[in-house]
């Protein structure tokens, strides 16, 4: 297979871990997370730094998801004191701030950014299709456990949660808990993502962890069809490639995927292949009998 | 120094103040957060500097910015958001989604039509810039700031002391109640539209005056920090949010000018309304149990 393909394909394995990792805050938990790209920076510049001073790879992608998951934790914390629309405003600046603070402090290499040197697990140097490879056990590894733990108390709790809190918590379910928990788990996965990309790059810089790419992976998750495990991976797919498809328009793109995004809110809100969907109400109708809980069980 | 600072950040803020009244006006009512807001700024700064440069009438290059946008703004509440809000939904963040690509769709399509460079308004004044004492005032910050507060007098105004404005007033309460005693939420979402993206659009004109050049870039800033501002003004609180755009002008230009921060000016916005959220969650200016 060709080298092209395979640094697309890495790429969006990467974003799709990064969708699925939204999806877990905003779609189960059902918080207005608007700034994930701080925490896929947040664990970029963490693995960064500690390969470049001579640190393990595979410590690198740990630390990272945990300064991570540590910087989701106290966002956790602070998203119980507000309301949907303030703690959407607050991610965005967050967004904003850390931004700044990469591209301003001597640690994150300021402006000029870092450059990281890809890793060599037993002897096998990583290209983009090792990486490739790696994400996608990630992913598969990670789609499993999201499984688990749909069926788990926890899940059912979010899910209660997600309906309506007041009622959760009427049941003794303590939302905080799980509210903090699930900011622990989807930030930390987003900062294994940045520790991933900053491998596989070799190079970062503060603008990859731009509001624009929070908006990207929120587009791929709302496009995909929020609160499933299927629309995340179909968008981060859709979104992965359509730059590719769209490359004899290059000039047109931001437009073409601006559109997308309104006409899609606008007519499909729940996604292409999302909860209720026609596509899936389709699929539903022409294979009845055979699958007929498609539409309710994910 | 001192007032010459102080000058100029009572401008910036009440530009800020004046962009941010929009999504003001339309949070009030509507109850989504409108980014496109920003794109009602960058289009009317286009509009106005192509009515100016057509017929270098600068009053008529608002008249026509504000009309066209605020209409423009109506068309968008018709199509899109009110569709979008009659739909049952799973996220309180789906408006915010589509007004982050229409807002994208703005600023491309700006940049494809006019073109990516800088444009220069290059406004003749009658009069020189003056000079009390050692503080120096600009013709052009004369006219920003008699046109903000004539905007905002007209905005008190309409809100205040017609029955359009109570109307308004009554649907930004409660729409259900105020639909059943007789109001149209309807013309109500409308005004919103209408003065929300003309105040932008007019805010637009002011700002490539001010600087003396607009890009296809120039809604990018205000469009998020537009967002701090209404935050800490308390969300749908039009006094609240001339007090917030002024408090951030001010924050901005004397931490810019007296220290060395080491993030940048344009993120002071978010690190004030951190801050004030962690204090008081519900914004400066706002009630407990809204929203």
């Amino acid at each position: 297979m060709n080298a092209y393909l395979f640094s697309i394909l890495a790429t969006a394995a990467i974003f799709i871990l990064l969708a699925l990792s939204l999806n877990i805050i905003t779609g189960f938990a059902g918080q207005a997370m608007m700034g994930q790209a701080a925490f896929f920076g947040i664990g970029a510049y963490t693995a960064a730094i500690i390969t470049t001073n001579g640190g393990n790879f595979w410590l690198a992608l740990l630390c990272g998801m945990v300064v991570s998951g540590l910087f989701g934790a106290g966002l956790g914390v602070i998203s119980m004191r507000l309301q949907a629309d303030f703690l959407a405003i607050t991610t965005i600046g967050i967004n904003f701030v850390m931004v700044a603070l990469f591209n301003n402090m001597k640690i994150t290499g300021g402006s000029l950014g870092l450059t990281v040197s890809k890793p060599t697990v037993f002897g096998i140097k990583f290209g983009n299709r090792e990486f490739f490879i790696m994400t996608t056990i990630l992913i598969v590894i990670l789609c499993l456990l999201i499984v688990k733990m749909k069926r788990s108390w926890f899940g059912m709790a979010l899910a209660s949660i997600n309906n309506d809190a007041g009622a959760a918590a009427s049941f003794g379910i303590n939302v905080h808990k799980y509210q903090i928990l699930t900011f622990i788990i989807g930030t930390s996965i987003a900062g294994l993502a940045g520790g991933i990309y900053a491998h596989r790059m070799g190079f970062i810089a503060s603008s990859d962890f731009a509001f624009t790419v929070s908006i990207e992976i929120l587009s791929m998750v709302v496009i995909g069809g929020i609160g499933t495990i299927r629309g995340p991976i179909v968008g981060g797919i859709l979104l992965s490639f359509l730059p590719e498809v769209l490359r004899f328009a290059d000039n047109y793109r931001s437009l073409v995927y601006g559109a997308l995004l309104v006409l899609m809110v606008r007519f499909m809100p729940e996604g292409l292949i999302g909860i209720n969907s026609p596509l899936v109400r389709l699929f539903t109708r022409l294979f009845k009998g055979q699958k007929s809980s498609e539409g309710g069980a994910a | 120094m001192f007032i010459q600072q102080l000058i100029n950040a009572l401008m910036i803020g009440s530009l800020y103040a004046l962009t941010a009244m929009g999504a003001t006006l339309i949070y009030g009512i509507l109850g989504i957060l409108d980014i496109a807001n920003a794109g009602a700024y960058l289009i009317g700064a286009y509009l106005g500097y192509y009515v100016y440069t057509a017929t270098g009438n600068i009053v008529l290059a608002f008249l026509a910015a504000i009309v066209l946008v605020g209409a423009g703004g109506v068309v968008l509440q018709r199509t899109i958001y009110s569709p979008i809000l009659a739909k049952p939904r799973t996220l309180s963040i789906i408006p915010l989604v589509a007004a982050v690509g229409l807002f994208t769709m703005c600023s491309d399509a700006v940049r494809l039509i006019c073109g990516p460079g800088t444009k220069a308004y290059n406004l003749k004044f009658p009069v020189d810039a003056f000079h009390i004492g050692n503080v120096t005032i600009l013709p052009a910050w004369i006219l920003i700031f008699a046109l903000t507060a004539a905007l905002l007098l007209i905005l008190w105004f309409i809100l205040n002391k017609t029955k359009l404005g109570l109307a308004w007033r009554a649907s930004a309460e409660d729409p259900e109640i105020s639909g059943v005693c007789g109001v149209n939420t309807h013309v109500s979402m409308a005004l919103s539209y209408i003065l929300g993206y003309g105040f932008a659009a007019a805010a637009g004109i002011m700002t490539g005056i001010l600087y003396n050049s607009i890009t296809p870039a120039l809604g990018d800033v205000p469009s998020y920090k537009m967002l701090a501002i209404i935050v800490l003004g308390g969300l749908g609180n039009p006094l609240g949010t001339v007090v917030a755009g002024l408090l951030i002008g001010i924050a901005e230009v004397f931490l810019s000018v007296y220290t060395t921060l080491p993030i940048p000016k344009d993120a002071i916005a978010f690190v004030v309304l951190i801050i004030m959220l962690l204090i008081k969650p519900s914004g400066l200016f706002g009630q407990k149990n809204k929203v």
